[in-house]
Order: C-alpha cells, then structure tokens, then sequence
C-alpha cells in the first residue's frame, strides 16, 4: 500500500514481489498461447499451399472488410449513443441509459440467425414485401452489409460501456471552461469530450475488435467466410490441428500489431480528468430530442428487442415443452461461473493495473500486454490450448507422483480458461480506472496528511469503483454466454445454458435453443440492471 | 496477494480437488459424445435403470473431443467416444484413440458397411442424405434421378445447398470420389456451384425454407431435418427423393452417429455392455426415434412417420470412406468453389 500513496511510478531495477506476481501471471496466462505456437515446429506447408492456392486471399479480404465496418459501426453506435446519455436530455434517457448495455448479453450468432430469419429471402420481411409489391423480386440478406451491421449491433456496447463511463466522468467544469472558451456544444464535443475520452474508446474498441476476429459462431451463420474459417477448416475439415493453431497464432500477431499501433499513435498524451460533478444535460430544441429517442429506441430494437421477441415466441409456441427441474441447475450453474469468474478476473486485472500503475520495469509493459491477448483467439482454439497444456501438466504429474488427472475436468481448470480468455475484458475498463487517478491527486491527499489507508479509500476508490463494475459486469457477461472452453474444460454434470444452446443449434434445433438462449438474457438482466446504476456518477 | 484472491484460489482449489475425487464404490461409464443431451440421456437412463451401471458423459463436437482424448492420453477418464458422423470415428481410430470390440450381438446387429472392418467403431443410427424437391415446380419422376444429374444444363439456377464446411457435404462428396473418381467428382461439384439459384446456406433447414419460398427448387438435406419440418407442418409443399436408386446407380448416401470404446477406457467392460445395449432394438427405437433418423439395426423398423417417406437402397460402401477421403473431399470443393 506505501507504493500506491506514492505519486508517480516507481522505477525498478530488479522486479520486486509484486512484479514477479504479474509476471508469473502473464506466464500462465500466455501458456495456452505459447502451446500453440509451439505448432511452427511442424511443416504444415501443404495445407498453406492448399489454403493460399484457393480460399486465402478471399478470405483475408473479407476480415478486412469486416474488421473495418465493424470499426465504424462500434464507433457511431458506441460513442453517439453513450454522448447522448451522458450529456443530453431526450424522452427515455434514463431508460436507455442502461438498456443500451443490454444487446451484448444477446449471443452474436442468436442476433445473426435471427437476423437472418427475418430479413433472408424466405424470412417475414421479404415475403410481405413479395406479397404487396409486385416489382419486388428479393433476393439474398446474406451480404456483407448485414453481417457487419449484426456484429457491430452485438458490440457496439463494449464502446457504448466504456465510453459513457468517460463522457460522465468529464464532469461539468471541462465542458464549461469549453464552452466559456467559446466552443458550442457540438464543437465542445470533438474537440474537447471527444478527445479525452479517446484511451476509453480505444479500449472499448479493441474489445470489440477482438471479439470480431475471433468470432465464429456469427460468421458461420451468413456463411461469410473469414480468416476464423480458415482455422476451423483446417482443423474439422482437414484433420489438421497444426495448421489450425498456426493461423491462430498469425491471427495473434495481427492483433498484436493492431494494438501496439494504437499505443503508439496515443503516444505520450496523458488523459487526466477533473473531478465528477455531472454536467447540466443540455436538452436540444425542437423535435430533436425526439430524433435521439428514435434513434436510441431502434438500436435498442434491432439489437435488444427484435432477437429477445423472437426467441420468447419460440419459447411460447414449443421450446417451453423442454422446461423441466434441470433447468434451474442450468441457471444456477451459469451464474456461479460467471460471478466466481468474474471476480477472479477482475482481482487479477487490478494487480495487473495497481503494479502497472506504480511500477516500471522493462519487461513489465510486455508481460501486461501479454497476458491481455488471450481474447482475440478464436475460443475454440484457445481451449484446445488449455486441454493441450493442462493435459501435459496431469501426465508429467502422474508419471512423478502417480496421481490421475488434478486439472483436467475440474472447475479449476475451467475457471483458469475463464481467465485466460477474458482477462483483457477487465483489464480495459481497469486499466482506464486507474489512468484516472491523477498524481496530483495523490499528491495532494498526502499534503493534506491522509495516511496510506485513507488516500486508498478516499481517493483511488471512487475513482476505480465504476471501472472495476464495468469490468465485473462485462466479464460475468462474457463467460455466461462463453461456448467453446465450457463445453470442452467442464467437470461432468456442469452444463450451464450455453452448453444447452450448444447441443441443440448443432442438431438444426433453433426453436428448441431459443429456451436456453433466453434464459441466458433474462439471467444477465438483473446484474446489467444493478451494476448500471451503480455506475451513474450523480 | 489480497485476502480476497487469496481466499477464491482456495476455494477453487478445494472445488477443483473434490471435483477429483469422487469414489468409485459404483461400476460407471464414461461418455465423450457430440450427439447432444437430448439425444443420448433417455438412452443412457435406461441403461442405468436396466444394468445399475451409472453413465457420466459430456458433450461437444468431435474435433473438439478427439482432441481432448488424444491429449489426456492414458489419463483420459472416457471409456466411450459417440460422434454424428462415420469420418470423426475413423479419424479416432486412426490415431489409435480407440480398441476393438470382438463381439457376435454387436456384429449381429450392426450391418457389416456401418462399422469399422477392424471392429473398432460401430453405427448406432443411419443418416440419410438426399434430394428434396418442391412439389410445386418439380415433377419427380421425369426430372429427377441422381446427385450427379443436379449438375447438369436443367438445374440451372435452380438449386439450393448447404455449405461445404459441413461434414455431412465432405462425406457425401468423399462417397463420390470413391466411386466416381476425383476428376468426374469434381466437375459434378463444379456443375452444382454453377447451378446454384444462391449463395449456399449455414444449414439444410435453410435450404428447405428457401426451396419453400421459390427461391429455388431442390436441394441436398438429410431425412431427419426434413422429419422435423413435416412434424410441425404436414402440408408444406416440400418432399423427399430417394437418390441414385436406378439399375447400376450407387444407392442413397447415408452416414452414420456411432460409437467405439476408447483405448485407455477405464471400464471397458461396462463401455462394451453399454455399446452392446445400444445396438439392441429398445435403444435403437429410442435413438432412431428421437431424432427421425433410422435404426441401424435391419430388425428394428423405422418410426412410422419415418416409414411413411417409403423404403430406399442405401449406398453399401462401407462409410469408413467418409473418414478415408475426406481431407480429399475438402479441397476438391474448395478447389470447385463451393464455399
């Protein structure tokens, strides 16, 4: 604790207890990755051959394509919306304030089936236009256009999340001085909020990001094939696990590359703010407030209320036959994952933060970013990781002490999946938190006379209490929809909802998913609803 | 290390050792499945009611399974691995994941082209893949005949499949390589991407809802889906054909969700009995059933709404060859442009 009443990062020589902690959890962290890497040691050159003579290039074009309407679409949806919650006033502001967060507790691939099953051709929509119109020929909704629009509409709240915890943390004194300064509202806007809000946003963005390169599930439902398919083509296609985990591991590189971009282009900038007095929401004339609720109201139409009233007529009409006493274990057990997760994680992502914050050591930025990459495999191959790793760790146990398996098939191993993969997801909105805390403030608290203990409460929880809900809440999230290392890494009898959903939109069985499904929206509800009004700087 | 994370490791740690070590006072199998929970429960319950002996099981897909049991290795708890698909089992035993079961009922029950040569895996259920049509714009008798006349000049524009990706199509496809030789199989998939009325879909309910629409005309799905859409709506304009049936044609493409015991099972005996168990004619109503697929066992007679859809020769290859080719099969379609 005497290091966090210090003012400014503490420059190490050799890593302290604090640092080796970090870095052995980047270690085990990047382990399952590092088992993946280990694949280049074998010559898999006839499948790059067979890949890069047919399919490649399509699809290295088509994750472009993607990564970069999704980039626009999180950007407009996330920051439009969290700017219009946090500053303005409209009809149904407070209500959106927190159902905008909600669509990220809908599944990509729910929101992308149901998507297609209203829009493709033989879907409600062009059938009544075929009916009334007809000029109206119709055709294919499996285009590029709309896979982007589903994915941004899925993640847009990763942005939206962190974003408005930015915008209303700016406070009244900035957007006043900007304004005394001559600058309207619109103009305050890019100039000002916009820009101090930037770390948060590419936080939020990089999240996003992520999750859309490693994104099957979706993808897989337009069929529009991108470098996941690659991947998954090898591995269930071709018998070739090899391949598969070397295009994974050029996958990582990519986003690697992508984030260090991102550092370098915020350079040196630091993003300290005022304290978090909530500005006056200024309410637009005319019937512009009723333009925002329009606005806020579709998004939250398309990619809240649209799929969740599918999914309920589904349940109505015959899923709800599958209802029986298992389910309450099937909710039960999807909460306790993904709360005893989320703690952990998050626990993990603050000594990730605090150490950050003030420690500096060579290695330590490296051991950070490392341990934060987990994220953009695709979940599939990351668990494959896991079972590789873990099962290497029980035999090399057994042949020393002749135990069986201690990792493999316990929830130890499951939860450790949990982390690895979603350690970025708290260490974002952390992360923020902690750039929040100003050394002035520090400063200050110590002038004044508070003791360590007192500076801690006083001054870095405030400030770090609504990072570290956002990161609670996006992990519990998270894990709760989590697929791939679930169903893979979990102790029998532990099916959670995501593992129903699993088994029955292999078989074809949509409508009979659509009872797990929304469960696990009605699940995520409460915590979505609790966590965001903590949240609210008042 | 705060209190807090040092309390929740330990309370993992504790959840993950009592995860451990369960006794084992009870004789139990141990099931790796990617045929879902509600496929094989009612199996499994009765088979604990039958015998005492308690099934535990998990499920996933295959590739992610095998991958499991390969890296477990001798420490793995599996004694049975069940797949949906006869290309998953060969891969298995392949790689040696799985040992034989020498057993007269089991071969009994069991014709000869639905389990492995060396007994290393069996069918439990048959998985017809074939030609559906719309009733509206197809006459059946003068247009259709076989897989392979899909691809020609008539069907232009006309057909509806399901993605490549899917490994029902690479078995279908590593069939016909088999017998028709990759150059002929080839330019029969490449004559499909040309006739395709669009783009091919993430699954073969889409196909039929699209054939339903009059987006196109006909397509490639497997019975049982077809089952499941006529169960909740009987009079869609939309029914089955029984490919390749003529003189001298190979017989409709079916596949198999079957079954081996695993190499290092623990409980071999009972994984054997369980295998044995399913192959009898109570289990086999309830697998075939459950899903409207077909009974592997030529004494057990298909569900009546299955029976309906009338009788049909099947594709006698052994379907080994669906595991045997299939890395062939893919990057014939990808070369072909069948995404």
């Amino acid at each position: 604790m005497g290091l966090l009443v210090q003012a400014r990062p503490r420059r190490l020589r050799r890593p302290d207890l604090p640092v080796l902690a970090v870095l052995v959890i980047a270690a085990a962290v990047l382990m399952p990755v590092l088992v993946l890497a280990l694949s280049w040691l074998g010559d898999e050159s006839a499948v790059w051959q067979h890949l890069a003579q047919t399919v490649l290039a399509d699809l290295v074009l088509n994750t472009l394509l993607l990564v970069m309407g999704v980039t626009v679409g999180v950007l407009v949806l996330g920051i439009s919306l969290a700017w219009m919650v946090s500053a303005l006033d409209f009809p149904g502001r407070r209500f959106f304030d927190w159902a905008l967060f909600l669509p990220l507790a809908v599944p990509a691939y729910v929101l992308a089936f149901v998507a297609l099953d209203t829009f493709d051709y033989a879907g409600p929509v062009q059938r009544l236009l075929r009916e009334t119109l007809p000029a109206f020929s119709g055709g294919s909704a499996r285009r590029p256009w709309l896979v982007i629009l589903t994915l941004s509409l899925v993640f847009y709240p990763y942005v939206y999340m962190l974003a408005r915890t930015a915008f209303m943390a700016q406070g009244r004194t900035l957007m006043e001085q900007a304004r005394i300064l001559g600058l309207g509202p619109y103009a305050a806007f890019w100039r000002v909020a916009l820009p101090m809000a930037r770390p948060a946003i590419a936080a939020g963005l990089a999240l996003a990001l992520m999750e859309t390169l490693a994104d099957f599930g979706a993808v897989a439902v337009f069929n529009y094939d991108t470098f996941t398919t690659a991947i998954y083509k090898s591995w269930y296609g071709l018998f070739n696990l090899n391949a598969a985990a070397q295009l994974a591991s050029l996958l990582l590189v990519f986003v690697l590359l992508t984030l260090a971009l991102e550092r370098l282009g915020r350079g040196r900038a630091r993003f300290e703010q005022q304290g978090a007095r909530q500005a006056h929401r200024v309410r637009p004339r005319g019937i512009t407030p009723w333009l925002l609720t329009g606005f806020a109201g579709s998004v939250f139409l398309l990619a809240f209320a649209l799929p969740v009233g599918r999914l309920l007529y589904w349940v109505v009409d015959s899923a709800w036959r599958d209802l029986d006493a298992r389910y309450w274990g099937l909710i039960w057990r999807t909460l306790v994952l993904g709360s005893g997760a989320a703690l952990v994680t998050v626990l993990l992502a603050l000594l990730l933060g605090y150490v950050r914050r003030t420690r500096q050591h060579r290695l330590l930025h490296i051991a950070v970013r490392g341990a934060t990459v987990g994220y953009a495999m695709p979940g599939s191959v990351l668990a494959v990781g896991i079972v590789l790793s873990f099962a290497a760790i029980d035999r090399f146990l057994t042949q020393t002490f002749g135990v069986g398996q201690v990792l493999m098939g316990g929830l130890l191993a499951l939860q450790m999946a949990y982390v690895v993969r979603f350690l970025a997801v708290a260490f974002g909105p952390v992360e923020t938190a902690f750039e929040r805390v100003r050394p002035r403030l520090i400063d200050a608290a110590r002038t004044l006379g508070a003791s360590p203990a007192e500076t801690v409460r006083r001054v870095y929880l405030p400030l770090l209490t609504p990072g570290v809900l956002t990161a609670l809440l996006l992990v519990l999230i998270d894990v709760m929809k989590e697929m791939p290392a679930t169903l893979l890494l979990r102790p029998f009898g532990w099916d959670t909802l995501s593992v129903r959903i699993y088994e029955m939109t292999a078989e074809g069985e949509w409508a009979r998913a659509a009872l797990p499904s929304l469960s696990l929206v009605l699940a995520g509800l409460l915590p979505v609803y609790l966590l965001m009004r903590r949240t609210r700087v008042h | 290390m705060s209190p807090w994370l040092k309390g929740g490791m330990l309370a993992l740690a504790a959840l993950a050792i009592s995860a451990c070590s369960e006794p084992e006072d009870t004789r139990e199998v141990v099931v790796y499945t990617s045929r879902g929970d509600h496929l094989v429960k009612p199996v499994f319950d009765a088979f604990t009611a039958e015998t005492g002996i308690k099934v535990s099981y998990i499920t996933d897909n295959d590739a992610a399974l095998l991958t499991r049991l390969e890296a477990e290795g001798s420490n793995s708890p599996a004694d049975m691995l069940i797949t949906v698909d006869a290309g998953n089992l060969w891969q298995a035993a392949e790689r040696g994941l799985l040992q034989p079961v020498h057993d007269d009922t089991l071969k009994a029950a069991v014709p000869a082209n639905l389990r492995d040569p060396q007994d290393r895996w069996y069918g439990l259920s048959v998985r017809a893949r074939t030609i559906v049509y719309s009733t509206e714009r197809v006459n059946p008798e003068e247009e259709l005949s076989t897989y392979e006349a899909l691809a020609e000049e008539p069907w232009r524009g006309r057909l509806c499949l399901r993605t490549s990706k899917k490994v029902y199509n690479q078995s279908l496809v590593a069939t016909m390589i088999e017998r028709l030789g990759e150059a002929r199989t080839e330019e029969i998939v490449r004559g499909w991407v040309d006739n395709l009325a669009t783009d091919v879909f993430a699954n073969d309910n889409a196909v039929m809802e699209a054939i339903i629409a009059g987006q196109c005309d006909v397509g490639i799905v497997n019975t049982y889906y077809f089952g499941r859409m006529q169960r909740d709506n009987p009079d869609m304009p939309l029914k089955l054909f029984w490919a390749n049936q003529g003189e001298g044609e190979s017989g409709m493409h079916v596949n198999i969700s079957g079954a081996g015991v695993t190499a290092h099972a623990p409980h071999p005996e009972e994984a054997k009995a369980l295998l044995v168990w399913m192959s009898q004619e109570a289990s086999q109503r309830v697998l075939a059933d459950g899903n409207m697929e077909f009974p592997v066992n030529p004494g057990v007679s298909p569900a009546p709404a299955v029976a309906a859809w009338g009788e049909f020769r099947a594709d006698d290859l052994n379907v080994e060859v669906a595991g045997r080719r299939q890395v062939q099969a893919v990057k014939l379609m990808d070369r072909a442009g069948y995404r």
